[in-house]
């Protein structure tokens, strides 16, 4: 049965199509299957990640309309959120929020990933990629973490610039262009707030159009003792049946950010002062303590290194040899199931998990 | 298979003429992109160097805290100019003061007065009462300057 509105909504649709493709557009979606088994569960978290992002994006743009990026009015300009602009409390906290939640859905993305071998050929590509938004992530938390210009995000800018400084050679120029000057200042202040509201958001929607394209491309990878290679194999439809389950997982994720933004709205603490001392306590964002936490075992020197240049070069090798984990894992790319990378994973984790608790348990003073 | 690739055999005139122009057009291409990506990316890389502050000339400095706001086994942080120091009176009763810039990663150091030395909070670094690094990550010890106490001012400067 044809009813004039349900004719008027076909034409102008197959105007658009017409013109826009949209039926292929809609085949693409039709035609990706999701694989079922034990760790279906999994492919969820890529989905929450891109959900908190998009948050990112719109509350982000809110706090544009009232923050001001310089070391006399940035703190004023957030209280002034905090403590003026109706709902201000509510956006400043669910950008605060999402942001960490961000974090740890990638971290339990990428590590699901990593587990399940899902970067084997032809998939080293979406690897790279996402290892690269990781990377991108990373950057947004730590320049967004000094844009209120407290104490807290003071020192730990001084600290995490410092880092870039050991580098030999070339240390102390990038330490200069870093912070545009020789310190911590309302230079570095803008220059945050430039990488953090324009070079980091247009890279990210780069990489993650490349990233989403690849995913895909490749459609969704099974872990190697489910990947029978049997076109029977139990899946379901991306479109609607994966979406509308992802839809859910966006939901739960609104759920507890809403509910942690509301109970627990993020503080604003002491205004940055650069001549005061590091206040006792001091630390980063959570998902930086496990690497705060090793720079502070660390003994002066380590052989002929200073111990900080030592512990820098150690992750930034770390760092390297994730990125290239698809590249190294050759059992796994020949579709042999190996013990090593599994265990890599495992350590890493277990490794994050003891030093960040010790970072968070241990006597600050002693 | 490019029709260029394969050298036309007809004569040796047109082969070098064809290998010249060919050469000659990939040279000024190559230059030509080369040159304007060089021409935006050059100063858009100087733009994002700060310019060079002048020096700080700052080589002695009068502080507003007064010696006898000093007390033994305390220390404050002060400007010397736009870098931060730390004056302190060690328990028994010198003025002393130093770079309050910690050696390991550049955090502002503190007077811990229940050890009677300066401390780091970030990485938990230690430094004596002479600026040594003690104990924890610092690997140098804080510069020191010399504290001179001129009627009831004290007066910093670099150099002792």
């Amino acid at each position: 049965m044809t009813t004039p509105l349900s004719r008027r909504v076909g034409a102008v649709w197959s105007w658009l199509d017409a013109r826009l493709g949209l039926a292929e557009i809609g085949q693409l979606a039709v035609k990706k299957r999701v694989p079922i088994h034990r760790h279906t569960i999994w492919y969820y978290l890529g989905g929450m990640t891109l959900f908190l992002f998009m948050v990112q994006v719109g509350t982000g743009i809110l706090l544009l309309f009232y923050y001001r990026p310089t070391a006399e009015e940035a703190y004023e300009s957030v209280q002034f959120i905090m403590a003026e602009v109706q709902f201000g409390w509510l956006v400043r906290s669910i950008h605060a929020w999402s942001a960490n939640l961000m974090i740890f859905t990638l971290f339990l993305h990428f590590l699901s990933v990593l587990l399940v071998k899902a970067y084997r050929a032809p998939r080293e590509m979406t690897w790279v990629s996402g290892f690269a938004l990781l990377a991108v992530a990373l950057g947004f938390g730590f320049t967004g973490y000094l844009l209120p210009w407290n104490e807290l995000s003071y020192f730990a800018t001084r600290v995490g610039t410092q880092i870039v400084g050991v580098v030999p050679a070339v240390g102390e120029f990038m330490l200069r262009v870093l912070r545009g000057g020789e310190d911590v200042s309302g230079a570095t202040l803008t220059r945050f707030y430039a990488i953090h509201v324009a070079v980091l958001p247009g890279v990210a929607f780069a990489l993650l159009a490349l990233h989403l394209f690849l995913v895909q491309r490749h459609g969704m990878s099974a872990p190697l003792g489910e990947d029978t290679g049997n076109p029977m194999q139990r899946s379901m439809p991306f479109f609607p049946n994966f979406f509308l389950r992802d839809l859910v997982g966006w939901l739960a994720a609104l759920a507890v950010l809403a509910s942690l933004a509301a109970f627990f709205p993020t503080e604003l603490g002491l205004k940055a002062d650069p001549f005061a001392p590091a206040p006792a306590g001091i630390k980063p964002e959570w998902y930086f303590m496990f690497m705060f936490q090793t720079l502070k075992y660390l003994p002066a020197h380590i052989l002929f290194v200073e111990g900080e240049v030592a512990g820098i070069l150690a992750f930034t090798l770390g760092g390297v040899l994730l990125l290239l984990v698809p590249f190294l894992d050759s059992k796994a790319a020949r579709g042999e199931s190996g013990k090593l990378f599994t265990w890599v994973g495992i350590g890493l984790v277990a490794y994050i998990l003891i030093l960040t608790y010790l970072g968070y348990t241990m006597s600050p003073t002693q | 298979m490019v029709e260029g690739l394969t050298p036309p055999g007809q004569t040796r005139r047109r082969f070098v003429d064809w290998l010249l122009s060919r050469t000659l057009t990939t040279w000024l291409l190559s230059t030509g992109v080369g040159g304007l990506l060089l021409s935006v990316l050059y100063p858009a890389g100087r733009y994002l160097v700060p310019p060079a502050a002048a020096e700080s000339a700052t080589a002695a400095v009068t502080l507003a805290i007064k010696p006898e706001d000093v007390a033994p086994n305390s220390g404050q942080v002060f400007k010397f100019g736009n870098r931060p120091g730390i004056v302190l009176r060690t328990p028994s009763g010198d003025l002393r003061a130093f770079s309050a810039t910690c050696t390991h990663l550049g955090c502002i150091v503190q007077y811990r007065p229940d050890l009677s030395h300066i401390w780091c909070a970030c990485h938990n670094g230690h430094f004596d009462l002479n600026g040594l690094n003690v104990q924890g990550p610092p690997p140098k010890p804080l510069e020191e300057f010399a504290v001179n106490v001129r009627e009831d001012q004290i007066v910093v400067s670099k150099g002792a």
